[in-house]
């Protein structure tokens, strides 16, 4: 297992360009910061006096509200803009959207947007730590290090050599993407799997194995992580209908018992239950996916705690 | 200003002629000639040119100039002050203006700028269809009376192939070359660049290569059956460049018929790559495309596939392009930087001769429009320009003479300069 090196980073922009001891450093600092979860008093005082602002430029409920705890918990106060609510509807710039917060004394931004590189792009114009809750398609890395951090939590802490399925729409998810660098640097055996309209064999350029074929794609899994098919924009091209995708791709039953007997299985949410998971399994004990929620916080906390630690690092206070 | 100028002890090229000879080059008026009399070489104005190389000014196949309509990113005086600077002489107008030049009075309204306004030869362009919406024929042949070169619906491919059938074979009936940008929009609707390892990496949607690959041979069909003189711009493709190989193989047999091709220098110079960074700079359409099809565009050009080098210099504001780089418009800065950048990719990396360069940016151009330009023959227009190979220059906003700045090279240094530039005998553009 790879030694946790010091963070040093002002911004989270994605998974991408982060050494496995900078993952390991976050997943050691979120670990004690999970300890504090069920204290009676939950708040500490590490972001006491800043001001973090929230800024969602499309629908969220778990990352947002997860991003909103975690700021809280560190005494941070919170302010959480929504893309139907700011200036953007009156076709300001992001450019200009951000000056503005960065104006108004905010000491780090939290995006959600549809963008893919809107995190890199908002990093390069303001001096705040700016922390990407999901940008298109490219990265959610808050994501895919809450994901690692529960299976590092079922499996042990050394993923090395455990097998992973992520099964679903991979092209359009940047949990996959978030997920791939994550796993990877960690040393999982990672299989992508799901119609090859949605699994483009050229992920296997990012070291990872591509299946369109369940069965050896989940057999002696450790661990499947399903994705959200997003019927919404994809059923007219990627697949036939959901009821198809459903008999073919989707997990029942059966299909979990290709897995490890202990295996566990996982999702980002929000679900289709019934589409690409059934609802039995989704409710069962195999499932961790309300874990992966709960895991949101810690991990969210330590990457608001390390990021926000840059602006007392370049004081000398740190 | 003198009648007579002497271009003093320089390099000529000049490719059309298969010249390459340290010489003086002669201008009467506005013309090239053999030689001055003695009396005439009292009057004239001498320029040194040693050390130099002196060429035929550079023609290009694609430019867009956005006027009418688009002014606060170029103007045909900006526009034709930035192609002097680059060494151009003339550039070939595309039609996609606010409104789409689909008519006569809108081609003279062109013209009327350009008489006023333009330093250099400018030939414009007309749409195909009526306001390059792909579902009905433009008066083409009005567009010709008006002094259209070419017609084409510039930035945007004729989705419907009945259409585009009907069209070529109307322009042909007036001997117009078509030129088209070749995509099928069904393949690359909210798609932003290359389809490969890089769009999966970034999570931008990809263009795929049969997107170009199927209209270039769609064009390439209706270019062998209806003997239309075609003209497919920019090509990125590797598989299209063996589509193309295969009819002008067909098209040549049977005689008549021609199928020509161009590249831009960003695309001989770039691949998907160069937008690891998100850079909307380097969002272009057709995107830039791998390695290997990088490889292949130099190669299309040295085994004659590929006829020249066109800009496609697409003007932008930097509000437009400073966006997410989903928003932002697609589309680079070409005119200044294209020959240096050329000689770059192509000269100094060993691939090419400078002579075949200067072909690909002078005569071979101008043959395809059917214009007597890019050479240096005696009685010839005295467009030229000198180019200083030793030099080294640094890209930066204040030496553009383009209203938009939106280069990838800005802040490079670049080698090889142009530092002057002559049109009709005049000097139009000077480094100093």
């Amino acid at each position: 297992m790879t030694k946790p090196t010091p963070w040093k980073r002002k911004h989270l922009t994605g998974i991408e360009h982060l050494e496995p001891g900078e993952l390991e450093t976050i997943f050691e600092t979120a670990e004690s910061f999970k300890a504090t979860l069920t204290r009676s008093n939950k708040k500490l005082p590490s972001l006491r006096g800043s001001t973090i602002v929230n800024l969602f430029m499309e629908p969220s409920t778990r990352t947002r509200i997860a991003f909103e705890i975690a700021a809280t918990r560190l005494s941070a106060d919170v302010i959480t803009v929504s893309g139907n609510a700011s200036s953007l509807v009156k076709g300001e710039s992001l450019r200009d959207t951000a000056m503005n917060i960065q104006a108004l004394n905010a000491d780090m931004i939290i995006i959600r947007h549809s963008a893919a590189g809107s995190a890199k792009y908002l990093s390069e114009i303001i001096d705040i730590p700016v922390v990407n809750a999901g940008d298109g398609a490219h990265e959610h890395p808050t994501q895919a290090l809450l994901d690692a951090f529960t299976m590092r939590e079922h499996l042990g802490k050394d993923l090395r050599g455990k097998k992973v399925t992520i099964l679903g729409d991979i092209l359009f998810s940047r949990v996959a993407r978030s997920n791939i660098w994550a796993l990877t640097k960690l040393g999982v055996d990672l299989t992508l799997a799901g119609p090859s309209t949605l699994v483009p064999k050229e992920f296997e350029k990012f070291g990872v194995k591509v299946s369109h074929k369940l069965k050896p794609a989940l057999a002696d899994a450790d661990a499947v992580m399903l994705l959200r098919i997003q019927h919404e924009r994809q059923t007219s091209t990627h697949f036939p209908s959901l009821g198809e995708y459903t008999s073919m791709f989707g997990l029942n039953q059966l299909r979990a018992g290709y897995l490890k007997p202990d295996a566990i299985i996982m999702h980002p949410g929000p679900i289709n239950r019934g589409v690409e998971l059934d609802s039995k399994l989704a409710d069962s004990g195999r499932s961790v996916i309300l874990e992966q929620v709960t895991n949101g916080i810690a991990i969210r906390m330590a990457v608001l705690y390390l990021c926000g630690s840059y602006k007392d690092q370049k004081k000398g206070k740190a | 200003m003198s009648e007579y100028l002497c271009i003093k002890g320089g390099r000529i090229i000049d490719p059309a002629n298969d010249r390459d000879e340290v010489a003086d080059l002669y201008v009467k008026g506005d013309k090239i000639v053999g030689a001055l009399s003695e009396s005439e070489l009292k009057e004239a104005s001498i320029v040194d040119a040693t050390g130099k190389i002196v060429c035929p000014g550079f023609v290009d196949l694609h430019t867009h100039l956005r006027e009418p309509g688009d002014t606060s990113k170029e103007t045909i005086g900006s526009g034709t002050m930035a192609a002097a600077a680059g060494g151009f002489t003339t550039v070939v107008c595309m039609p996609n203006t606010k409104p789409p030049a689909d008519n006569a009075g809108t081609i003279q309204l062109i013209l009327d700028a350009i008489e006023r306004t333009a330093v250099i030869n400018v030939l414009p362009t007309g749409c195909l269809t009526a306001e390059r919406e792909g579902e009905k024929l433009a008066p083409i042949g009005s567009l010709e009376k008006a002094g259209v070169v070419a017609v084409t619906d510039g930035g945007h491919c004729i989705q419907n192939t009945e259409i585009m059938r009907r069209a070529v074979e109307y322009a042909t009936m007036f001997d117009l070359p078509i030129f088209d940008h070749c995509e099928d929009a069904s393949l690359t609707d909210g798609c932003v660049m290359h389809e490969g390892e890089w769009s999966l990496k970034l999570g931008l949607r990809g263009m795929p290569r049969a997107a170009e690959d199927i209209m270039v041979a769609r064009n390439a069909i209706l270019a062998e059956q209806t003997g239309a003189r075609m003209h497919l711009q920019h090509i990125a493709s590797a598989s299209a460049l063996d589509v193309i190989r295969w009819s002008q193989k067909r098209i040549e047999e049977k005689q008549g018929a021609r199928l020509t091709a161009e590249v831009t220098p960003h695309h001989l110079a770039f691949t998907h790559e160069h937008l690891a960074g998100y850079d909307t700079h380097f969002k272009v359409v057709p995107p830039l495309r791998t390695e290997d099809d990088r490889q292949a565009l130099i190669n299309g050009l040295l085994d004659g596939t590929i006829e020249c080098i066109a800009t496609a210099h697409a003007p932008h504001t930097e509000i437009q392009k400073d966006h997410e780089f989903d928003y932002a418009p697609f589309g680079m800065n070409g005119l200044e930087t294209a020959f240096s950048v050329c000689y770059d990719v192509l000269v100094k990396a060993g691939h090419a001769s400078l002579n075949q360069l200067i072909g690909w940016m002078t005569y071979k151009p101008a043959a395809i429009i059917n214009r007597p330009k890019g050479t240096l023959s005696e009685g010839s227009s005295a467009d030229f320009t000198l180019i200083d190979l030793e030099a080294t220059w640094e890209v930066t906003e204040e030496g553009f003479r383009s209203l938009s700045h939106n280069s990838p090279w800005l802040g490079q240094t670049l080698p090889a300069q142009v530092t002057r530039t002559y049109y009709r005998g005049e000097l139009v553009y000077s480094l100093s």
